[in-house]
């Protein structure tokens, strides 16, 4: 062979090692331009929720640092218009000492209060990006909710790819009475309308970000079971798992070392799809209160809020809650479009 | 097709019965004791002993099943917890308003959606086509609740085109005065999906030998693309609707707590909050059986659509 082949060692490496299929898509995901301003973006929204979660960005964001509904400006405070005092009323108080049944008692009061020391806060009259109803900054907020929603969305996208490729595989690889009795229970899951099955499970779960998670992956995992399984069908029988087979591979690692890699790409990209749906999930089951606790913030908490907010006109709640969300929801489904597009050029155009 | 439709309602039952076990189950073993829920933080030890008697909680698992089934076959719910108010009652009420907004919210949605696929799958690649991808794309992006926050504020509040909410016993006044908002909103939000949606089940058929075929042989382009391509788009379309039509019986829940609808999908949630079983239950197994005939319904209509295809 060596004596064909060109003395070049370049080609020989090329001809040795093919080019992975993560490799490959990768080279194809670097030529998509939005697909990576998208990935930058979704980036820097995960480093933004690293920080927050490690506690060193927006930890304090229950502290009231303004005023209520201070409003937003980067331009400090209006000079406050002078309005003509009204004039203080000349001449000593009535004293009352004598009616006043709490008279005696006063002197003992202000001693008592002398033992506790006071600090005057001083209260901000605008924030840079406006406060609540509290006083709470609301880019802090954001930044908080951002992580408790993302958290939420991306933990159950990943329950329900573990419960939907596991039995999608078990489903997919053995087919007979294990496949019947999957589908069946796929079935009840399918017809039963999905804001239906999540209140039901909403009813019986309680509340909390940890509940939030296990209800989205229970009801959503059935998407992923059916192309998981479908997928097992397909590989099953392949030349590559039957030799695998012939060398005395055990069935658990047919299914997971040999079949799995091979349809992970499928799996990823159908997860980051969930991903987003369970994120938009989260903001409306947390601003109907069947969300996160009332002591933490998501993006649906804070449109809770907004929502009485806006008849006021503090439009800022608003404004900042709908921005961290379009922008992270836009960015994340434009990088799962191009991961889809680079990792399985045949789903090009499917929604 | 006689047979087709025995063997097809043939199939429901285990879906049917497995539908049953997963609610029964569901709230039996995880939903907390429906006892403590009816007596309240203050009850005594005898009160729920008591309750639990009446509500049959102390018989075997297996009786208590049997009377789940006995309750679905005869419609017989009881009463709401909460309320006491006849469950069966509480959809017959409740069901009319939220078809009276639902309804047009699908139609509407359809009418909408399909001619600006149509639009821009026929012009794909064009400057419309990439513009209207990446508006749907950021309004996608967008929650629900930020078009209804707004949209209320806004057409409702500082406008003053519509009531900001309410209702009537009115049909007609509902449908003119009240509806309309909400309608409009719930449009406003479906059509973005519902067009890129409905712009890939086109773009394949656009593709197609046949189309190049029909504009061989002279077609016009209406032609072309109204008796063609719409024709054989049709099975998608029609599975899309179908999978919508369940969903008009629960109403946008949201839709309705935003506007104080009084309709099936308020008061669902309004269970949730109270931790009302029979109202979730009763509402969960009736879609599920709903869906099912809406499912058998949708394959029916493939055959109308499609007489290629064979129902087997």
């Amino acid at each position: 062979m060596s004596a064909v082949l060109p003395a070049d060692g370049a080609l020989a490496d090329a001809l040795q090692k093919s080019e992975g299929v993560w490799h490959a898509a990768w080279r194809r995901f670097k030529a998509d331009r939005v697909g990576l301003v998208s990935l930058v973006i979704v980036v820097g929204f995960l480093v933004l929720i690293v920080l927050s979660a490690l506690g060193l960005v927006a930890s304090q964001w229950q502290n009231e640092v303004g005023v209520a509904n201070a409003p937003p400006t980067f331009m400090g405070p209006a000079a406050a218009e002078s309005t003509a005092a009204i004039e203080v009323p000349k001449g000593p108080n009535v004293d009352l000492s004598d009616v006043d049944p709490l008279a005696p008692r006063y002197k003992e009061w202000d001693e008592r209060a002398k033992e506790f020391a006071t600090t005057e806060t001083v209260k901000a009259e605008t924030l840079p990006f406006g406060g609540d109803r509290l006083g709470r900054d609301v880019l802090a907020k954001a930044v908080k909710g951002t992580e408790i929603s993302v958290f939420v969305g991306v933990m159950a996208a990943l329950c329900a790819t573990l419960i939907g490729t596991g039995l999608g595989a078990f489903g997919g690889f053995f087919g007979g009475k294990v496949s019947d009795f999957l589908e069946w229970v796929y079935n009840v899951f399918e017809s039963i309308p999905n804001i239906l099955l999540i209140f039901a499970f909403a009813a019986v779960v309680g509340r909390g970000v940890e509940s939030v998670v296990v209800i989205l992956a229970l009801t959503g995992w059935t998407g992923m079971y059916r192309q998981v399984r479908a997928e097992f069908i397909k590989h099953r029988s392949r030349e590559y798992v039957r030799s695998a087979e012939a060398i005395g591979a055990s069935v658990g690692s047919r299914m997971f070392r040999h079949i799995l890699p091979n349809v992970s790409h499928v799996i990823l990209v159908r997860m980051s799809l969930l991903a987003v749906g369970f994120i938009k999930a989260e903001v409306i089951l947390s601003y109907l209160g069947l969300g996160v606790r009332v002591d933490q913030v998501s993006w649906g908490t804070m449109l809770a809020e907004a929502q009485s907010e806006l008849i006021l006109g503090h439009w800022w709640q608003l404004a900042a809650a709908t921005l961290f969300m379009a922008v992270f929801v836009t960015a994340f489904s434009l990088m799962a479009d191009a991961w889809r597009d680079a990792l399985d050029p045949k789903l090009r155009g499917l929604e | 097709m006689a047979a087709y439709l025995i063997r097809r309602l043939w199939q429901m039952i285990p879906t049917l019965a497995g539908v049953v076990l997963l609610v029964f189950f569901l709230f039996k073993y995880f939903g907390g004791d429906p006892a403590e829920v009816l007596g309240g933080l203050n009850a005594s030890a005898e009160q729920i002993a008591a309750i639990r008697q009446q509500l049959g909680l102390d018989e075997p698992v297996l009786v208590q099943l049997w009377v789940f089934v006995k309750q679905i076959v005869t419609f017989d719910w009881g009463k709401s917890w909460a309320t006491n108010e006849a469950v069966s009652n509480l959809f017959a009420t409740r069901l009319p308003a939220t078809l009276t907004v639902m309804i047009p919210i699908l139609v509407l949605d359809v009418l909408l959606a399909l001619p600006i696929a149509m639009w821009v799958a026929y012009r794909r690649g064009s400057l419309t086509d990439r513009t209207i991808m990446v508006v749907t794309t950021v309004a996608l992006s967008i929650s629900f609740l930020v078009y209804v926050i707004v949209g209320q504020y806004v057409f409702g509040f500082q406008l003053g085109w519509f009531p900001v909410q309410g209702w009537s016993d009115s049909v007609w006044k509902n449908l003119v005065t009240y509806a309309p908002l909400p309608v409009m909103l719930a449009v406003a939000v479906g059509l973005a999906p519902q067009t890129r949606l409905y712009r890939s089940f086109l773009l394949d058929e656009l593709g197609q030998d046949y189309v190049r075929t029909a504009r061989a042989k002279g077609m016009t382009e209406g032609v072309v693309l109204f008796r063609h391509v719409l024709r054989n788009a049709m099975i998608p379309i029609l599975t899309n609707i179908g999978l919508q039509l369940p969903g008009i019986f629960v109403g946008s829940f949201l839709i309705e707590v935003f506007f104080s609808i009084p309709g099936l999908g308020r008061e669902v949630l309004l269970a949730v909050n109270r931790s009302d079983f029979p109202v979730i239950q009763a509402v969960t197994i009736y879609l599920a059986v709903l869906t099912m005939f809406i499912n058998l319904l949708t394959d029916l209509a493939y055959k109308v659509a499609d007489p290629r295809v064979v129902l087997k």
